[in-house]
């Protein structure tokens, strides 16, 4: 695909793609895109190092590389001694590996020390180091979260993870691009997850394959920052290489005084240029579709791919394929089958999705007052410490232990349970992360996504249920 | 160095599922390694395994043939899901050479190629074809870009698919990706100084 020249009218992903062109695109080879923030944790990033110490190359760009530890740290809190409970003992060895990566080569790691250390998405905005206008990768596919602030941001594989340490570039063939324009505005107790649950539903969990994705309309515009990260962090669950937002107002705002975006005028001048970042009017999309934002109401899905999601209080629809029905037998459910009878768990609110302050408050709201089902077991993990130090002090963990909740320290946790917190064999969780891949949450877990609202009423009730049955049937405080 | 591919004549292994995640070819826990040695030992674990450890019966890939078929013939939107490049590394440990579907998820094809698995994407109708075979033996041939299929009535096919051109010199040549970038050195200065 050929970009347009500058003088056409272009998209948002258009500018953010031509201004980073070190090389533009041949018929022969892909262009050389230039990567402003390289975020790194340490699932994926070993192998990267070791292609530098066999090729002798330093890190390019030690200030333009962010690491944090996320993935295979515990959520518990170490012993009396002072050691923390990793799950594996190569667990802690590659956590020690990306320290020692990271001293080796200049970067700056966010490690058990940092008040800041969180899980990298979470982290990568908080700390303002996310600017909109930026190229953004990771080795990590729900890098498209940082597209919530207009900058074009992907997740990458290890090898690449090593090009842009080396280089700080990509070897990249433009995608196509679409735009998803959200007419309306989103009903009460409807949430950004809901609406992500909604999309995927509607265009497919491979609908974007090969495209960027630009998310316009009133819906939209009328999301906070938290819930824009939400909706861009779910793209890849439809296939799509990228997620965006364009920059407005309430970016500038959620942005001014973070600790890495420039301070006082300099701030102002950036703000000014983030402005100019939205596509033009008549720019080009090789797919454009509208959807009503109204009509969407609070969503979980039944099945083994983010696709298969229903409105809460609905049945589990007929299985249309061979797939779908094995995706049925896998979750125990069956067509026709009213959800709320299914029995709940395990509950898990956090992760790169919906592990934010807004997030733990909607959770906080719901259990105020009220015990999860003496059934349930419910793990609140914060995105960031940052984040839990604020829930902290706003006695947000008092209210989630109160329930009868587990309060833990920040990390990916349960949503991909590579550091012991895992869903056993059979059982149900609802979940406010993004995948409920078969054994995603452990082997034999069965997921159903939902947003934290919904997450929270479910452990009160221990069934699949939505924030107005408990609201119906149980008084809160 | 990654290894090249030209032409391989193999037998295909079916696994006709549908949107068959990264976490399905490599589950989450194997991922605490901080090398890909052994990571083809977990390749599909949660389908080779039973949740006592121990290898299912009669799952197709813990059939003998499983092991010395180079092809993987996997179901539409093969490796959605999670950028994980251990799955890539899994498959070419596990054995495989070449992965042919009907679509290829985007960041699963780029670690594809840069692993040195050819990711393969044929037409619906041809891939079908491939999913009824089962087994058996055909040709995946890179430098012609085409898969050819002989079918038991002597009728043979020569399906074209196509593959960016750079991915598909280095995969014939078994070039690092990386050294193409490092020569793009000055351009790279170029741009930084002006930023």
């Amino acid at each position: 695909m050929v970009s347009a020249p500058e003088s056409q009218p272009q998209s948002l992903f258009d500018k953010l793609w031509n201004t980073h062109l070190v090389q533009a695109q041949s018929e022969t080879t892909p262009a050389i895109l230039y990567i402003d923030l390289h975020l790194v944790h340490e699932v994926t990033s070993p192998q990267g190092f070791d292609l530098l110490r066999e090729k002798d190359i330093a890190v390019r760009c030690p200030e333009r590389t962010l690491a944090t530890l996320d993935h295979s740290t515990p959520t518990l809190p170490p012993d009396k001694d002072g050691r923390r409970p990793y799950i594996t003992e190569q667990a802690q060895r590659q956590v020690q590996t990306l320290r020692n990566n990271c001293k080796e080569f200049g970067i700056e790691l966010h490690d058990w020390d940092s008040p800041s250390r969180g899980v990298v998405h979470v982290m990568g905005p908080e700390l303002g180091a996310t600017q909109p206008g930026m190229t953004i990768v990771c080795g990590d596919s729900h890098t498209s979260t940082h597209g919530a602030f207009g900058a074009l941001a992907f997740g990458i594989g290890t090898t690449e993870v090593g090009h842009v340490l080396a280089r700080q570039c990509l070897l990249q063939n433009k995608p196509g691009s679409m735009r998803i324009n959200l007419d309306g505005r989103l009903g009460n107790g409807v949430t950004a997850k809901d609406l992500a649950l909604y999309i995927i539903n509607h265009i497919g969990m491979n609908g974007g394959t090969g495209h960027v994705i630009e998310y316009t309309g009133e819906a939209v515009r009328g999301l906070d920052m938290e819930s824009r990260m939400t909706l861009c962090n779910m793209t890849i669950e439809a296939g799509a290489r990228a997620g965006m937002i364009a920059p407005d107002q309430v970016t500038i705002d959620y942005l001014r005084g973070r600790r890495k975006v420039p301070q006082g005028e300099a701030f102002e001048a950036a703000a000014e240029k983030w402005l100019k970042l939205a596509s033009d009017p008549s720019a080009y999309f090789d797919h454009e579709i509208s959807l009503d934002a109204s009509a969407i109401r609070p969503t979980i899905t039944y099945g083994t791919d983010p696709g298969m999601s229903v409105a809460i209080g609905e049945m589990v629809p007929v299985a249309v394929n061979a797939s779908q029905q094995k995706a049925l037998e896998y979750m125990d459910l069956s067509s026709g089958q009213s959800l709320a009878e299914r029995k709940v768990d395990i509950v898990f609110v956090g992760s790169c999705t919906n592990g934010r302050i807004s997030d733990l408050r909607a959770t906080a709201k719901v259990l105020r007052g009220r015990k999860i089902a003496p059934h349930v077991r419910m793990l609140v993990v914060p995105g960031s410490e940052n984040i839990r130090r604020q829930a902290e002090l706003e006695g947000l963990d008092k209210v989630v232990r109160a329930a009868g909740a587990e309060w833990r320290l920040a990390g990916c946790s349960m949503c991909l349970a590579m550091n012991g917190d895992i869903v056993p064999p059979g059982k149900t969780a609802v979940s406010t992360s993004n995948r409920n891949f078969a054994g995603r949450q452990g082997k034999g877990s069965r997921t159903m996504l939902a947003s934290p609202e919904t997450a929270a009423a479910c452990a009160v009730m221990g069934r699949v249920a939505g924030v107005s049955e408990v609201e119906s049937t149980q008084e809160g405080e | 160095m990654m290894q090249a591919f030209t032409r391989l004549t193999g037998n295909i292994l079916v696994l006709a599922q549908e949107n068959i995640d990264t976490d399905q070819i490599i589950p989450g826990r194997f991922l605490t390694a901080t090398n890909f040695d052994d990571i083809g030992e977990g390749a599909f674990a949660d389908w080779r395994y039973d949740d006592a450890g121990e290898l299912v019966a009669g799952h197709v890939l813990n059939q003998a043939r499983a092991r010395h078929s180079p092809i993987l013939v996997g179901g539409h939107n093969f490796g959605c899901g999670s950028s994980r490049e251990h799955a890539p590394r899994a498959l070419l440990g596990f054995g495989f050479r070449v992965v042919i579907s009907s679509q290829i998820a985007d960041i699963f094809k780029s670690n594809a190629q840069n692993t040195g698995l050819l990711p393969v994407v044929l037409k619906p109708e041809q891939h079908a074809r491939l999913l009824q075979m089962d087994a058996g033996e055909i040709t995946v041939d890179l430098e012609r870009c085409c898969v050819i299929v002989c079918e038991e009535s002597g009728e043979q096919h020569n399906w074209p698919f196509t593959m960016d051109p750079f991915a598909r010199h280095c995969l014939l040549h078994g070039l690092d990706r990386l050294d193409f970038l490092s020569q793009a050195e000055p351009a790279i200065q170029a741009y930084e100084n002006g930023i």
